[in-house]
């Protein structure tokens, strides 16, 4: 089983949902980003979603791309995102994912990127702007090193594309909250109960619920419809604001 | 072959989001556009509202100073003032006919933007228009004319504040708004079906260029067929039926910004190379770290780091050549067309009309057919400042 899945497990046996914290990489700052990391792994996140900044983050709203922007303008690369990883690895009690967009990915090349994934103790991949049609030669490449691709799916994701990712997923199946970029919201779609419900019978892996979250007690309405939550935005602001990872995740525990 | 793909080039790299539009539209392409009725609406919509067929028109002067015989496709000619209007009526009456109200687009130079906007305002549907900053700055002509016709505009202030920006927050407001509207999209690039829907639109172009150059040539081909290429929507549209004549050499002329070595160009054909940007595989200007590196035209129009799928298999199938020209030589060709022919064409076109001045020496005798996919009214500003 995919050590994302085993942390999400977990989390549920103990009656909780599993808590996936993102970090575009090198936030706040070079040195500061591994000390969020450790600290947001103390803190129980079961796995740590760590974003590979890209030039024209689509998917992304404006607090997310802001802080990719200033990543990458602080010269933050895949190449030191691995260093670092493979320096600390082993440490994280955690399981590590990338997110991020195909072209960096695909510069650096596939087969690399699997290799150093592996190499660095990463276990899952998100790409954003790659749906499952395009997803093959991704899979090939990386799932030989132990590494699942994490499928999107959302709201109007009909149940035969579900289906089509539910195929081979592993890891968790990351549910888009709204239709729209990443960005917190004051109150989320009605519509969302009803889909993660389809979910739920499509995949037989953990469901998490991504984009606009905001706070735990979001959550209470989607009880049993969902494993995970997925933060970004409201962590990225949190720290901006001069607060600790830590504080941020008091709430959730 | 996979679906949507020209070579190795294309797909639909989007967020899986934007999978159910970008499919509602397939099927509306393959049940809407076939039918009579959009078939008969479409063709009147273009002889009434745009003009067509726009002229083909000869060069005199120009050719006698050039020592060879120069011929223009005249898109300047369509209503709105560019080719991009035979686009935009075609995706505006798709989508009306898909149940659509909105109609979002992105836009460089503008022509688009006016484009999407006559196209709505005659459609009854509303138009919103993303723009970058920087562009809104210098097409001002054009952001007045969206304004006075209806369409809401969304200044981008997000990265090189250009077209690439402004894609990516259509993009962005399309995954949030595909319930009733319609992302028009300005060139035969972007995720499938968008490169083979737009060239569908704009082919008319050749079509037409075809049969009346062989009308007043006796029945014989030009030698050279050249476009400027953006997004490559002029390109495509003036290449396609050209494209099985093996006597015909195409040439596409891409945007070498100011020239000077370091500089930002708009060239991702000839200084570019392969990747993923914007739901596509294609040759793009990028850094070894796959970061897209901001482009430079003076032509607003063609200042956009990537290029359509299409082109990208043309270049690597040998089919049709790339090269570049600068701003400089752009304004050249601007000056010498309006002064010896009394045409104002865009800065974009110029860079096609510069193709046929510089390369004059190796071009003597020959019959060239430019596309001159738009006319200079929008430039006006620019070149104020600059001549
Ligand atoms: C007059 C004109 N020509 C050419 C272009 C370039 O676009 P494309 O390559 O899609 O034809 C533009 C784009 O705005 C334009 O306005």
């Amino acid at each position: 089983m995919n050590p994302m899945q085993i942390k999400i497990e977990e989390a549920r046996k103990q009656g909780k949902v599993g808590l996936i914290p993102f970090l575009p990489a090198g936030f706040p700052s070079r040195e500061q980003f591994w000390k969020e990391l450790e600290e947001l792994d103390a803190a129980g996140a079961g796995v740590i979603e760590i974003g590979m900044p890209f030039s024209d983050p689509v998917a992304d709203g404006p607090v997310v791309e802001k802080a990719s922007l200033k990543c990458l303008a602080d010269g933050i690369n895949l190449a030191w995102i691995f260093d670092g990883l493979k320096e600390r690895k082993g440490r994280f009690n955690a399981a590590l994912l990338l997110m991020g967009y195909l072209n960096p990915v695909y510069q650096y090349g596939l087969d690399k990127f699997g290799a150093d994934c592996e190499a660095a103790g990463v276990s899952g991949l998100i790409i954003a702007d790659m749906p499952f049609e395009e997803s093959g030669f991704v899979k090939d490449a990386i799932e030989p090193h132990g590494v699942s691709l994490v499928p999107l799916v959302g709201l109007n994701t009909t149940r035969e594309r579900m289906a089509l990712y539910a195929e081979n997923a592993q890891g968790f199946c990351y549910f888009v909250s709204v239709l729209g970029t990443t960005g917190q919201r004051e109150s989320l779609p009605a519509k969302i109960k009803e889909k993660l419900a389809e979910a739920k019978e499509v995949f037989d892996i953990p469901i998490a619920l991504g984009f606009g979250i905001k706070h735990p007690d979001q959550l209470k309405q989607f009880e049993g419809l969902m494993d995970a939550a997925v933060f970004g935005s409201a962590l990225i602001t949190h720290i901006e604001n001069g607060n600790t990872s830590d504080s941020f995740m008091e709430p959730w525990k | 072959m996979k679906k949507g793909y020209f070579g190795d080039f294309g797909g639909q790299f989007i967020p899986e989001l934007l999978m159910p539009p970008l499919i509602e539209l397939e099927q509306a392409m393959e049940t809407i556009l076939p039918s009579e009725e959009f078939q008969t609406r479409f063709a009147h919509m273009l002889e009434e509202n745009v003009g067509r067929p726009s002229t083909i028109t000869h060069c005199p002067n120009l050719s006698k100073d050039l020592g060879l015989d120069l011929w223009l496709k005249r898109e300047d000619l369509n209503h709105s003032g560019a080719h991009k209007i035979n686009n935009c009526l075609g995706q505006g009456l798709l989508a009306k006919m898909m149940g659509k109200e909105v109609l979002l687009a992105e836009t460089g130079a503008g022509m688009h933007g006016v484009a999407t906007t006559v196209a709505a305002a005659m459609l009854d549907m509303k138009a919103v228009i993303y723009m970058g900053a920087t562009d809104i700055v210098r097409q001002a002509p054009n952001v007045n004319r969206m304004r006075l016709m209806g369409a809401e505009i969304v200044s981008v202030e997000s990265g090189t504040k250009t077209l690439k920006d402004a894609i990516n927050e259509a993009l962005r407001r399309w995954i949030a708004d595909q319930e009733n509207t319609h992302y028009c999209f300005g060139t035969a690039a972007g995720p499938h079906p968008f490169p083979t829907l737009v060239r569908g639109f704009q082919q008319v172009i050749s079509k037409e260029a075809r049969r009346q150059f062989m009308d007043r040539n006796d029945g014989s081909l030009p030698d050279v067929v050249v476009a400027c290429v953006g997004g490559g929507s002029n390109a495509i549209g003036m290449f396609h039926h050209f494209i099985p004549d093996e006597s015909v050499r195409i040439v596409g002329v891409e945007a070498a910004g100011t020239g000077e070595p370091g500089c930002c160009d708009s060239a991702p054909l000839d200084h570019g190379t392969n990747g993923v940007l914007h739901g596509m595989v294609t040759k793009l200007l990028q850094t070894d770290e796959g970061q897209i590196l901001p482009s430079h035209s003076v032509a607003p129009g063609l200042d956009y780091p990537g290029v359509g799928p299409e082109h990208a298999h043309l270049q690597a199938t040998g089919r049709v050549k790339y090269t570049t020209i600068n701003d400089g030589q752009a304004l050249n060709a601007f000056k010498a067309l309006s002064r010896r022919e009394g045409i104002i064409p865009a800065l974009e076109s110029s860079h096609a009309v510069a193709y046929a001045i510089e390369n004059k020496a190796e071009l003597q005798g020959r019959s060239v057919l430019v596309c001159l996919s738009g006319r200079g009214d929008k430039d006006l500003g620019i070149l104020d400042q600059i001549l």
